[in-house]
């Protein structure tokens, strides 16, 4: 079952090394971790993506909330989220499939950053289902290097 | 933050602040990173430096203090190797809960992370075994450091907490004294409320026809030995209690049953067996003591503890509550009917006389069981107890009775070796007017006998009692039972004289190996309030009986009448 841990922490050093240490602890494996400030400059959100069953990330969640530097822990449902996540990924492309690609970023509503004669550098954001389905499309025409920043997700509002 | 004094070094502020709080003993050991803090410290007249011979001895000391005592426990390192030696005793402190301040001295701000001269990232070694640290990066930042790390480090489940602190923000001037906002949230020092429905709770201890009360160490952090009672006579529910829970609930009284787990009594594991009910007061289901899915496992399981983390950790509950323990029990008795259990407590009062801790006596030789039964009646079961890891510190666990809590003294979640004379000479600073015991065996003594220096340097009269085996016996029995005698690298033929290397000190000391020697030998180890050195040598064969084998559950207890009827005890 995977999880997404929205943390809120004090934002100052050291304290990705508390949260990411009770990880290490478990020999848990972070599916992807992605920090950023929040409105208020003294304060951090960490988005954790992790898969484990229900209980352990549950020890894990409390444990967290020891930490004097953890002000907050939720744990996000996949379904009640907006998440979206960030990739740069360049592959080659040659004369007869130029339009081709490009016509399958219109669709997916990704951005052509970089282009040279020989490779396409594009970028996509999307939830990890679409992410995941948008590099499906690229793979055939040969991934040269990929850069994702790892999910963010903030709880669906009610009204 | 508010600018109101007169400017001051971050070193005398550090000072300033700690005698403002109250700290007046602090163990520690200098060096280059820390001596503006120490020469501030030179100048206090309210604040007692005790210097050690090795930090691990500085950090045990302070855990002794503060196990003893109750309050903070303060120690002092310089950097690199000497926040090093603080390790094994901030993790010590971590797994048992106890309170303590550790400031390292630190490289001066603009070497840090370059290799300089007696660095180490003692903040980054630390985070995995304090409950709070901070690298001090200013003198306007020392007094919310520590603010913030005493109230976490006494606040909610105590733990330990490391202040470090760089040698340029010792000299730099500040005035800021007071904290106008802390950093942390309130929850880590504040009592939380009561948490879970505490009707439900008592209705299904209320139903219960053979409750069981599993009494840990969080029930001495949070005091609650009054309430404990209470509860334990007013439902006459007999009570067990784990290593660290020893002196929560009076030894001899009629319902207690000892300590549990494996080397508890054989009763109190029967106990488990036969409980339809469990109620876990601060404790936390250890491996030694619950084996998953087999602990007590045709009862009801309840908890309380203050630490949300523990619930549900290893072993599932039905009932539990959060809450600091006193408040929670205080809240809870009312609604505990008031019932006599002539059926469940006369079974466990049979299962007392049939299955006693037992041991063969019949030899001239000492029996350690024996020996420490006998230290129990001489000392009226009075002493403070300070234990080092192995069968010394289970036999003590055994064999001496505690009546009340904050006199046993042991490491009982990291098992540290070496742990026991120091943390008697820190129990002895806090309680000058109380015996206090060092039971130790051959093997741990000498893992912090240059503590001996400290102990005649201030006339401390810790009272340290050596176990001589000639094994690390503890070793040996796990290879004696379970390796097929393969006794790998467990006996050594070579120890000091003891009772010499305590001359050296000017600690007076006896070796004695013969039982008609024992009576003798206790008058000379307890009659006046000196240091004292007794060396009793015993047999090697001798083991902790009952035994619970690692990994195994309650069922799997080996007594001592097993063996005998084994042939092989
Ligand atoms: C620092 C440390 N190293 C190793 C161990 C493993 N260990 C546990 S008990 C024990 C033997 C202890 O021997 P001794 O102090 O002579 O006591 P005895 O068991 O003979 O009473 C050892 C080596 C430990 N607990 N702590």
């Amino acid at each position: 079952m995977k999880h997404i841990l929205k943390i809120l922490v004090n934002n100052h050093p050291g304290v990705m090394s508390h949260v990411s240490g009770l990880f290490t602890r478990r020999s848990y494996n972070i599916d992807s971790i992605a920090v950023g400030v929040t409105q208020d400059p003294e304060i951090s959100n960490m988005v954790i993506v992790v898969k484990g069953d229900d209980s352990v990330v549950e020890q894990v969640k409390r444990q967290l909330l020891k930490l004097p530097d953890v002000i907050d822990v939720e744990d996000l449902a996949y379904h009640d989220c907006i998440s979206r996540e960030l990739v740069l990924v360049v592959v080659k492309v040659e004369d007869s499939n130029r339009t081709e690609i490009i016509s399958i970023c219109e669709v997916f509503q990704a951005k052509i950053a970089d282009l040279t004669k020989t490779t396409m550098t594009v970028e996509f954001s999307g939830n990890t289902r679409q992410v995941e389905h948008f590099m499906e499309m690229m793979q055939k025409y040969g991934i040269q290097e990929i850069a994702r920043t790892g999910q963010i997700a903030l709880k669906y509002r009610s009204n | 933050m508010p600018k109101t004094e007169a400017k001051i070094s971050g070193a005398r502020l550090m000072v300033e602040l700690l005698e403002e709080y109250g700290v007046d003993i602090v163990f520690g050991y200098p060096g280059g990173a820390i001596l503006p803090f120490y020469d501030e410290l030179y100048k206090s007249t309210k604040i007692k430096h005790i210097l050690v011979r090795h930090e691990q001895g500085a950090i045990h000391m302070a855990e002794g203090y503060a196990r003893s005592t109750g309050k903070l426990g303060v120690c002092i390192a310089t950097s690199g190797p000497g926040a090093t030696n603080l390790v094994t005793g901030l993790t010590d402190a971590k797994l048992d809960s106890v309170p303590i301040l550790a400031i390292t001295g630190q490289v001066a701000t603009n070497a840090i992370g370059t290799d300089a001269f007696q660095e180490a990232d003692i903040y980054g070694i630390t985070i995995p075994i304090t409950k709070y640290n901070a690298l001090i990066k200013s003198a306007d930042d020392i007094a919310r450091h520590f603010q913030e790390a005493t109230l976490v480090a006494l606040g909610g489940r105590p733990g330990p907490v490391l202040l470090d602190f760089p040698k340029d923000v010792q000299t730099e001037l500040t005035s800021v004294r007071k904290v106008d906002k802390l950093k942390i949230d309130s929850r880590h020092y504040q009592k939380p409320p009561i948490g879970g429905d505490l009707d439900s709770f008592a209705a299904a201890l209320n139903k219960a026809k053979r409750p069981l009360l599993y009494v840990g160490g969080g029930a001495i952090n949070a005091n609650a030995s009054k309430e404990i009672r209470e509860l334990a006579e007013k439902g006459n529910i007999p009570v067990t209690t784990t290593l660290m829970g020893i002196g929560a609930f009076p030894g001899t009284h009629q319902l207690s049953v000892g300590m549990l787990g494996m080397h508890g009594t054989a009763y109190a594991n029967k106990a488990v067996l036969e409980c339809d009910y469990i109620l876990n007061l601060g404790a936390r289901f250890d491996d030694r003591v619950a084996k998953p899915g087999e602990f007590a496992e045709n009862a009801i399981r309840a908890h309380i503890d203050i630490d949300t983390a523990e619930f549900n950790k290893r072993v599932s509950v039905d009932y539990l509550l959060h809450g600091d323990l006193k408040e929670v029990l205080k809240a809870l008795i009312p609604k505990v009917n008031k019932v006599d259990r002539p059926d469940w407590v006369g079974f466990l009062d049979t299962l007392k006389k049939n299955h006693p801790l037992e041991f063969d006596d019949s030899s001239d030789t000492i029996k350690p069981q024996g020996f420490l039964q006998k230290l129990y009646e001489k000392s009226k079961g009075k002493a403070i107890v300070s234990t080092d890891v192995g069968q010394h510190q289970m036999w003590a666990a055994q064999y001496y009775l505690f009546e009340e809590a904050n006199r046993w003294l042991t490491s009982g979640g990291l098992g540290t070796m070496g742990y026991g004379l120091p943390a008697a000479i820190g129990a002895k600073f806090g309680n000058p007017d109380k015996t206090v015991i060092c039971v130790s065996g051959d093997g741990s003594i000498q893992m912090n006998i240059q503590e001996l220096a400290t102990i005649a340097m201030y006339k401390k009269g810790v009272k340290i009692l050596i176990f001589n085996n000639n094994f690390l016996g503890m070793v040996r029995q796990w290879q004696e039972l379970f390796y097929e005698e393969r006794f790998s690298e467990s006996e050594w033929n070579y120890n000091p004289d003891f009772v010499k290397l305590g001359e050296a000190y000017s600690i007076k000391g006896l070796r004695i190996s013969n039982k008609s020697e024992i009576d003798k030998a206790l008058e000379f180890f307890l009659e006046d309030e000196d240091a004292r050195i007794l060396e009793v040598m015993i047999p090697a064969e001798e083991k902790v009986f009952p035994m619970i084998p690692a990994g195994k559950s309650q069922k799997d207890m080996i007594e001592f009448s097993d063996t005998v009827r084994a042939g092989k005890k």
